[in-house]
């Protein structure tokens, strides 16, 4: 019998393997992207490939009126494309076909893409970008949130509203006839930017066939296929896209890349040679896609004890130029809004308005960090109204298992809204803190009024905050059953089980969960399960790698086949397997006896969820996550500044089938949500993003990062793997609503607007010393 | 990178008198740019503002490097980086104010590249070593084809990035007083002590974030309190809030003489609103600069004269 060497040598044991799911295995990916190996788009290169370059409007809003290209510009060898060139729809096909691939004459956002240009060499396809010219009459533009509702100027219909969400439950006015106390505020949060750290990037070839391959940096090869076939009018079997390692995603790798894979094969179609388009920083910044802004008005309310007894959201945000993601993104939020509470009597108004601003898209919680930041935000508003703990209040109101949703979803099972509240309080200390920082505010006061100061003169209070959040698990609705998603499993040639599916590895971990997962079911070692390259020839459409759904729903499809095979293997073998080298002995056999062995599983939507897409009634989810934060903060009454000194977060997953990755995912969100709270401002100048670069938009630093102290709560899920639910995106629901919460804490500031800029700081607590 | 590199040229030149003499030759043909750490100059080819295309590559230059201390005089060559600076036992000791705004500069990796020299030469008004240069009166050494010159700080900033060199000229070192250095005796005045008071140094960068950040508003400051309590030697130079890095010479006038209290603050205060001229820009904007100016200042008196507050 040959042996096929494997990369490390096993010690031959016929002892089960260890259990591989629960267990921090080393990262499939990690060795290669640690020494360098691995390689980006940016890395390959093509005979005869050209460098694509995109002209963009400078204008917010405008006519095309003329198109020049410099006489004087040696335009040998330059390629150049426009709508005209392009063979189907000129559109980016997402949910709706709304958006151009290619200006023709009206410019509806700054950065739109008019034309294309590329050369061989990079310098000359830079140079031609300078030598076209763009004549654009400028009109009247919309470009925030309250001039779009205004709707002086008419972009989009009559009201300029993108799309609207309704839910409702109880009798609203019934409840607030009800409650003791009405609290309303008004919350507005801004843009932010994903930042991965590989730029948006595509390849793109017209193969000898008339077909195109696209290879590139990507989170849904199969959206992107999708939106080939519409642009090019050609069948699904002659397009081909290959996802490259790719670095970083957080939603800006969701919708933008079918922008950008159609850009570059319209270059490679009409050129007929290989086209790389990678963005740099500067670019990626001004054109991509950002989160949502938005504005939420709650008004709550409440018994004198806190008690829930009201709830009326409405929540707008801005959805930029184009539909794209904006809907789903939308519903998401309404569907969040209200919290993770319990309240008999709701109604819950949800717009995207139309602005002429690139359009946004999708980012790490998908319009849940901005509904459930202005709910947050809210609660603290209310504990303080009310004389209440703001634990207490929350503790009063989080939905327990038996508890009914906004839109009538009645939750079963793995509901841990008051577990992770303890939790997190119990861990940070809370009831402590709060009363320490509280005395110690109010003693540095007294004393710097007696002309007494802290070491290095400054002017310091603490504070401490919490939140709750949750977040749904999987699309929206219907949205599962409308994606159909399918993945396999398969024995390769040398008898390794080999995991089929269009779920990429985008430094979330997700090959190396997929390879736990079916290890453990076929009771073999992760090592020796290999993950197929992303490929729409290779792999089945198992859906996007969005919506926290990788581990829970692809996850749990691919546990399903790994399940059947060993069924398959251990019928045939008329025995039960036993570890790795008995699989593939068994494995090989079958395959020269049977030949190949392929499993599919396809979603099936269980039973009991039912979802009335009308009405917005239903299951909106199968299960939610849960997560509470508790942030400490420094803010510095001189200059504005707040730094985070601690944070504390339990967050209930259902499972942790990585435990490091788990924490990874958590820190990491935890970390962009403080980002988003503090420091991250888009800033505008004439429709156009102004600080684009990143030395003005400021992302926290190593530096910034304040201890994070993480607590994995697990409170399984039936309908997941081994009782998994989604974590890629609860941590970035969470931290915002407990900055700011804070803050308050910390210095009487109560701030109605993220990034708490130190400039709004400032301004705020200057408003105070003013008024007293 | 958005510059043509291909297109770009760069001289090395062998040792000092090289490098003066090609960079004079230059001037009629396009002048050579100065090139040193490359930490400011990388970021505007990056974006594709090209500030020339011929350069003068001067980091092999020996001359340039070092730091000497002469006669109570600090002598920092121009290629000393800031690395070099913030770990300096002589500057940590005797020009804290100077480590520290070393240790603020972009992140370790540009403090290993990033120059003193290149700093000044820069000459923007959110440079994080200019304020304390300004503040410590150091002098500016340069050279051309012509021979030396010296260039006093407080007078090297004539505008926006426009600097009183000519442009053959190279910073060759830049040289600091010893703030503590005992004033040379007045006729008729007997020295009292062998050791009069330290002046109080002062150095904070305002960024938003704890790290690589450019400031919004620096100030450095030169507080000595004489043996009757009154300031007898107050310097205070601020980045950031005004096309150059200045000196707040209205506060400066406010503060000399005066026992440190918070009326003499809020006069302090009042009169450095009249020095800086700051505007909305895109890390920050005017009425956050004016309003951290004056609490930067009010800091600074605290630190420098703990008993300011009580008075």
């Amino acid at each position: 019998m040959t042996r096929t060497p494997t990369r490390r040598a096993r010690p031959k044991t016929t002892l089960r393997p260890q259990p591989a799911v629960g267990v921090s295995v080393p990262k499939r990916d990690g060795e290669e992207k640690v020494t360098g190996r691995a390689l980006y788009v940016d890395d390959l290169k093509f005979p005869g490939m050209l460098h694509g370059r995109t002209v963009r409007s400078m204008v917010a809003r405008g006519i095309i009126r003329r198109v020049e290209f410099d006489p004087a510009f040696d335009w040998n060898g330059v390629v150049i494309a426009d709508h005209k060139d392009i063979p189907g729809l000129n559109c980016v096909a997402h949910l709706t076909e709304d958006q151009p691939l290619l200006a023709v004459r009206e410019i509806e956002h700054a950065d739109q893409a008019i034309l294309l240009v590329a050369h061989a060499d990079p310098e000359r396809a830079q140079a031609a970008l300078g030598a076209v010219r763009v004549e654009v009459e400028s009109i009247d533009a919309v470009l925030s949130i309250e001039d779009s509702l205004a709707a002086r100027v008419k972009i989009r219909g009559a009201d300029n509203v993108l799309k609207e969400y309704n839910i409702a439950r109880g009798d609203l006015a019934a409840g607030f006839a009800d409650a003791d106390v009405v609290v309303e505020g008004v919350y507005r949060c801004g843009h932010q930017e994903q930042l991965y750290l590989e730029n948006n990037g595509m390849i793109a070839e017209r193969t000898a066939e008339g077909g195109i391959v696209v290879r590139g940096s990507m989170q849904c090869p199969y959206f992107v296929h999708h939106a080939l076939q519409r642009t090019f009018g050609l069948p699904p079997e002659r397009i081909r896209v290959i996802q490259t390692v790719t670095g970083g995603g957080f939603g800006g790798k969701e919708d933008y890349p079918s922008l950008l894979a159609g850009h570059a094969a319209l270059l490679a179609w009409k050129s007929g040679r290989p086209v790389k388009i990678v963005y740099d920083r500067l670019e990626d910044i001004a054109a991509t896609t950002k989160r949502h802004p938005a504005v939420v008005r709650v008004r709550t309310g409440h018994r004198r004890d806190g008690t829930l007894v009201a709830t009326d959201v409405d929540a707008v945000m801005d959805g930029g130029a184009y539909v794209t993601m904006s809907p789903v993104v939308l519903s998401r939020g309404a569907l969040h809004a209200g919290g993770a509470y319990r309240c008999p009597n709701v109604r819950i108004r949800a717009r995207a308005m139309a602005t002429n601003t690139p359009p946004n898209g999708a980012f790490r919680g998908f319009g849940v960090p901005q509904t459930v930041y202005a709910m947050e935000s809210h609660m603290d508003r209310v504990a303080a109204e009310l004389g209440l703990d703001p634990l207490v209040l929350r503790r009063r109101n989080a939905v327990v298992v038996g508890d009914v949703t906004p839109t009538g979803q009645v939750l079963h099972e793995s509901v841990s809204a008051v577990e992770v509240l303890d939790r997190t309080a119990e861990r940070a200390g809370w009831a402590e803190k709060r009363r320490r920082y509280g005395r110690e505010n109010a003693a540095a006061e007294r004393a710097e009024r007696a002309g007494r100061f802290a070491p290095g003169g400054r002017r310091l209070r603490r504070g401490i905050g919490l939140a709750l959040g949750w977040h749904g698990a999987g699309f929206t609705g219907g949205g599962e059953v409308r994606l159909n998603s399918l993945a396999a499993l398969d024995l390769s040639p040398e008898g390794r089980p080999r995991v089929l599916a269009a779920n990429v590895e985008i430094g979330q971990g997700a090959i190396t969960v997929f390879t736990q997962m079916v290890a453990e079911r076929l009771g073999v070692s992760p090592d020796l399960v290999l993950v197929e390259t992303p490929d729409t020839d290779r792999v089945p459409n198992s859906g996007p790698t969005v919506a926290s759904r990788t581990t829970m729903v692809v996850g749990g499809l691919l546990e399903q086949c790994a399940r059947a095979m060993r069924e398959r293997l251990e019928l045939f073998a008329e025995r039960a397997l036993d570890g790795d080298a008995d699989f593939r002995r068994v494995a090989r056999r079958f395959l020269a006896e049977r030949g190949p062995l392929r499993v599919e599983r396809r979603y099936q939507k269980p039973a009991h969820i039912v979802w009335n897409e009308e009405t917005y009634q239903g299951d909106a989810y199968p299960c939610f996550s849960y997560g509470a934060v508790a942030v400490e903060v420094e803010a510095d009454l001189d200059t504005g500044e707040v730094r985070v000194l601690r944070v504390t977060t339990a967050q209930d997953i259902g499972r942790a089938i990585h435990p490091l990755l788990c924490i990874g995912q958590i820190e990491g969100g935890t970390l962009q949500g403080l980002g988003w709270a503090l420091l991250e401002e888009v800033r505008w100048k004439d429709g156009r993003i102004w600080n684009h670069q990143l030395t003005n938009y400021i992302i926290p630093t190593a530096v910034d990062a304040p201890p994070l102290d993480v607590l994995i709560v697990e409170n399984p899920y039936s309908g997941g793997p081994f009782g998994a639910k989604g974590v890629g995106e609860l941590p970035m629901d969470v931290p915002a609503g407990a900055v700011v919460a804070a803050v308050a804490h910390a210095t009487g500031a109560r701030m109605d607007e993220i990034p708490i800029t130190p400039e709004r700081l400032l301004r705020a607590l200057d408003g105070r010393e003013e008024r007293r | 990178m958005r510059a043509a590199l291909s297109t770009l040229e760069v001289a090395r030149p062998r040792d000092l008198a090289h490098a003066l003499k090609l960079l004079h030759a230059s001037l009629d043909a396009g002048r050579l740019v100065p090139l040193a750490g490359g930490t400011d100059l990388f970021v505007t080819l990056n974006s594709g503002l090209v500030p020339g295309r011929r350069f003068l590559d001067l980091w092999s230059l020996r001359e340039l490097r070092g730091v000497r201390d002469q006669a109570g005089r600090l002598v920092l060559g121009a290629l000393t980086t800031f690395s070099e600076i913030r770990e300096h036992a002589l500057v940590r000791r005797r020009y804290p104010a100077l480590a520290a705004a070393a240790a603020e500069i972009g992140a370790w990796q540009v403090q290993n590249r990033g120059t003193l020299g290149g700093n000044i030469a820069n000459a923007s008004p959110a440079g994080d070593s200019l304020p304390v240069l300004l503040a410590l009166e150091a002098v500016v050494h340069a050279r051309s084809v012509r021979g030396t010159r010296e260039v006093p700080f407080t007078a090297l900033f004539r505008g926006y990035r426009d600097l009183a060199l000519e442009p053959d000229e190279l910073i060759t070192a830049v040289s600091l007083p010893d703030p503590d250095a005992p004033p040379p005796l007045r006729a008729g005045a007997a020295r009292r002590g062998a050791h009069p008071p330290r002046a109080q140094q002062f150095f904070r960068q305002v960024g938003t974030r704890r790290a690589q950040s450019i400031s919004k508003v620096a100030l450095a400051g030169l507080l000595r309190l004489g043996r009757d309590g009154r300031v007898d030697l107050a310097r205070v130079a601020l980045g950031s809030v005004a096309p150059v890095t200045l000196r707040a010479g209205r506060a400066e006038r406010v503060l000399l003489g005066a026992r440190p209290s918070a009326a003499v603050a809020a006069a302090a205060r009042a009169a450095l609103l009249e020095d800086i001229a700051p505007i909305d820009d895109i890390r920050s904007d005017r009425e956050y600069r004016r309003r951290v100016s004056g609490n930067l200042l009010e800091q600074f008196l605290r630190v420098a004269d703990p008993r300011f507050a009580r008075r």
